[in-house]
């Protein structure tokens, strides 16, 4: 069970790759999904592994991504994200 | 509302235009001045420096009057009165910040003693020919309102002036002296705190969730509100909406600058003030401002005395440009006479105003010293002959 | 029962417009990263946010104003100090902040730091040093280190850059720190650290502009930077900072230099008219009077 889970706000991102290089678990990865100004904005593909430390969020220049520590309680395996465009327009 | 006693040395004064212009920022609830010292003018914050700490506020000398111009801005949003003074090289360095007051609708006087020029030109001598200057020396489209007193006891009265119209229109005003007026020395009369009438800050009373910074509610004069009341707004040099935030946009520019223009325009009539005397029946009028209005009054008696019919037009505000009486008595005048401390300034503008009507004699002086009343009378006898 | 889990509790959304985002800043832009700092700062040294008041200058970094929810001021070029001065000598309660960038402070600002550095204001500076002018385009800016290319000299420079914590701890600055957009903690801590210092600090972050500096020179993008700053970091602090010159491919020197203590601009000015007026002097001026 993770620490930690990670909230992304799809739109704002711009695929720097700060937020997948920096986190120290390796929770994150670009995705193949893109938003609607055309970036790969990242998804979760460790989520077991995040412990909320938030450094994703603290290195993101946009804001679009935090995130935080959850006292253990069992929650959806996924991460909450607006919906990504991926092949659509 | 009646001035703050602290700030009102009542009582009747011997002193120069540069003092009671700094007596008269102090009564009209100035707390807060950044100079930097340029001569003739230097004495106004010298004489802020010595008072202002035992009547309540802050001087400080700046390092360069860039400095100086936003400075005043600064604490102009931190809730003060605020202020500088210059002279032609450091009104010129002030240029900048009076376009990002007139832009942000900072309310705020900057005090012109003007001298001779270009550049350095004649620093103890005097001259009036920033007048343009003073309308359009920042790039855009602006405006701002001018004063020109002749007296030691107008720079003390029309600073106070001067202080009010900044609060009422929230625009910078250019106080234009000149170096005699501020160096002669008068009688001043300062009256009691309670006959002084101050403009209080047009400060919102709006909710933190309704206020808008840029917002007008039919008054073109939006509503301000200092740092560190919970308001959180913005406030740019770009063009910018009524929250305040940058909208570079044709539209909005249309709408910010032509409001920013309106705001005085349409009330020119209120600000436009003027001395006038025997225009009714005159064949010329002296159109004059500043020290030579009263070299100029001289010249109008000793024409008087000849028997000719001339009138007196003297302005004490210089901007926005009085343009209907201009055009009113170009109707039925054959000539204005327009002496003035450059090489033809307000001349222009008398002209402009005239519309063709009636002919704008200049009568020019390049600086550092002032007319002769005999000039003048010269231009007034050939004017009043055609 | 699940635990509703808040998801508006980013920690820096309470300090942005969020009606204005997304910002303008361009993919890999440290900037933003250095408002995150900012906003930890803000949270973990309990700040008065009614207090703030945030002033920058023109450029990239400038834009800082126009995004943070606070009264914030976005003046003119190299005068956002002057402001700030004025703003806070008019009213000494307020926390007055500039966050600008290296062209806006050191070049066409220079005076006006040295000046308050001289003076000893309480302004927490915090300068966002890209090495260059990006917004206009990516001009030589008085940090760009030699041999660099940009658009004003395009065949290299060859000025020797500024040491900005050299520069503001000769003329008096009390905080001196420099981070990179990579020290994100660290950054935050030293924002914390001069919001507790009455006086002029002044905080150095080196951050990417990848569209113009790093392009120009073949840096590669903006992650490419934050591993360079990784690797060509050194957290040296209390260096003498005379050794904590750029280059254009050197080692950066990052902590904390100078942290003493003298006191500040109004402190001085209080003891020199209380002790040539005694009771005559008048300290507050009355701001109610000013609004009637």
């Amino acid at each position: 069970m993770a620490k930690g889970r990670v909230s992304i706000v799809v739109e704002r991102c711009k695929a720097c790759g700060f937020c997948v290089e920096f986190c120290p678990t390796h929770v994150l990865a670009l995705s193949s999904a893109f938003n609607s100004k055309g970036y790969h904005p990242p998804h979760v593909v460790h989520p077991e592994k995040c412990s909320g430390c938030d450094l994703c969020g603290m290195y993101c220049p946009d804001f679009a991504i935090y995130g935080m520590k959850v006292p253990g309680v069992k929650y959806p395996d996924e991460t909450k994200s607006e919906k990504a465009a991926g092949g659509e327009k | 509302m009646k001035a703050d006693p602290h700030g009102v040395l009542t009582g009747t004064h011997f002193i120069d235009g540069d003092h009671a212009c700094c007596e008269g920022a102090l009564a009209a609830g100035a707390r807060f001045a950044a100079g930097y010292p340029i001569t003739p003018s230097t004495e106004v914050v010298e004489r802020f420096a010595s008072r202002v700490p035992t009547v309540g506020g802050c001087f400080i000398q700046m390092e360069d009057e860039l400095a100086a111009s936003i400075a005043l801005q600064g604490a102009v949003w931190g809730g003060a009165k605020a202020f500088t003074v210059t002279s032609g090289p450091g009104f010129s360095l002030m240029m900048e910040h009076i376009g990002y007051a007139a832009m942000t609708e900072t309310p705020c006087v900057f005090v012109d003693v003007q001298r001779g020029g270009p550049s350095t030109g004649l620093p103890t001598l005097p001259a009036q020919a920033d007048m343009m200057q003073a309308r359009w020396g920042s790039h855009g489209d602006y405006e701002i309102i001018a004063l020109c007193p002749n007296s030691p006891q107008e720079c003390f009265d029309l600073t106070i002036k001067a202080f009010n119209l900044a609060e009422e229109f929230r625009v910078p005003v250019m106080f234009m002296m000149d170096e005699v007026v501020g160096h002669m020395t008068e009688k001043v009369v300062i009256p009691s705190a309670d006959q002084i009438e101050v403009l209080p800050r047009k400060h919102t009373r709006k909710s933190l969730e309704e206020y808008l910074p840029y917002g007008t509610n039919g008054d073109l004069v939006p509503e301000m509100a200092h740092a560190g009341e919970g308001y959180k707004f913005h406030v740019t040099g770009l063009t910018h909406d009524e929250r305040g935030y940058p909208n570079m946009t044709p539209q909005t520019q249309d709408k910010l600058v032509k409001r920013l223009q309106n705001k005085i325009r349409n009330a020119a009539d209120r600000i436009c003030m003027f001395e006038e005397d025997r225009l009714a029946d005159a064949d010329v009028v002296v159109v004059s401002y500043g020290i030579t209005s009263r070299v100029a009054q001289r010249a109008i008696d000793m024409a008087h005395e000849r028997g000719l019919k001339v009138g007196k037009l003297r302005l004490i505000t210089a901007w926005p440009f009085p343009d209907k009486k201009i055009l009113e008595l170009a109707g039925h005048v054959k000539a204005f006479v327009v002496p003035e401390l450059n090489l033809g300034q307000m001349a222009r503008e008398v002209e402009r105003a005239a519309n063709g009507k009636a002919r704008t004699v200049l009568v020019p002086h390049a600086g550092g010293g002032v007319h002769s009343p005999e000039e003048i009378l010269k231009a007034i006898v050939e004017a009043s002959r055609c | 029962m699940l635990n509703v889990i808040d998801d508006t509790a980013n920690p820096v959304e309470q300090f942005l417009r969020t009606d204005r985002m997304p910002h303008i800043w361009c993919p890999g832009c440290g900037i933003g990263t250095t408002v995150n700092s900012f906003a930890r700062a803000l949270i973990d040294s309990k700040v008065d946010l009614q207090s703030l008041a945030l002033v920058s200058g023109i450029g990239c970094t400038g834009r800082v104003a126009g995004y943070v929810k606070l009264d914030s001021f976005h003046t003119t070029h190299g005068r956002a100090i002057p402001f700030a001065t004025g703003l806070k000598l008019a009213n000494p309660k307020l926390n007055v902040v500039v966050y600008s960038g290296d062209g806006d402070l050191s070049a066409i600002g220079g005076n006006h730091l040295i000046h308050a550095a001289r003076r000893n204001i309480d302004l927490k500076v915090i300068c966002v040093n890209n090495l260059i002018y990006a917004m206009t385009g990516g001009q030589t800016a008085p940090t760009t280190p030699g041999h660099a290319t940009t658009s004003t000299n395009p065949y290299g420079t060859f000025e020797p850059a500024f040491n900005l914590p050299h520069l503001v701890e000769a003329a008096g600055a009390v905080y001196v720190a420099r981070w990179t957009t990579f020290h994100v903690r660290q950054l935050a801590r030293s924002i914390s650290e001069a919001f507790q210092k009455k006086g002029f600090s002044f905080i150095e972050v080196i951050s990417p502009c990848p569209t113009l500096y790093q392009r120009r020179n073949k840096m590669g993008d903006g992650l490419d930077t934050m591993k360079y700053y990784k690797e060509k970091s050194k957290v040296k602090n209390g260096i003498p900072t005379s050794e904590v010159g750029l280059t254009l491919h050197g080692e950066i020197a990052v902590g904390k230099f100078v942290d003493r203590d003298r006191p500040d601009y109004q402190s001085m000015m209080r003891a020199q008219y209380v002790e040539a007026l005694g009771d005559r002097y008048v300290e507050e001026s009355e701001m109610e009077f000013v609004c009637g």
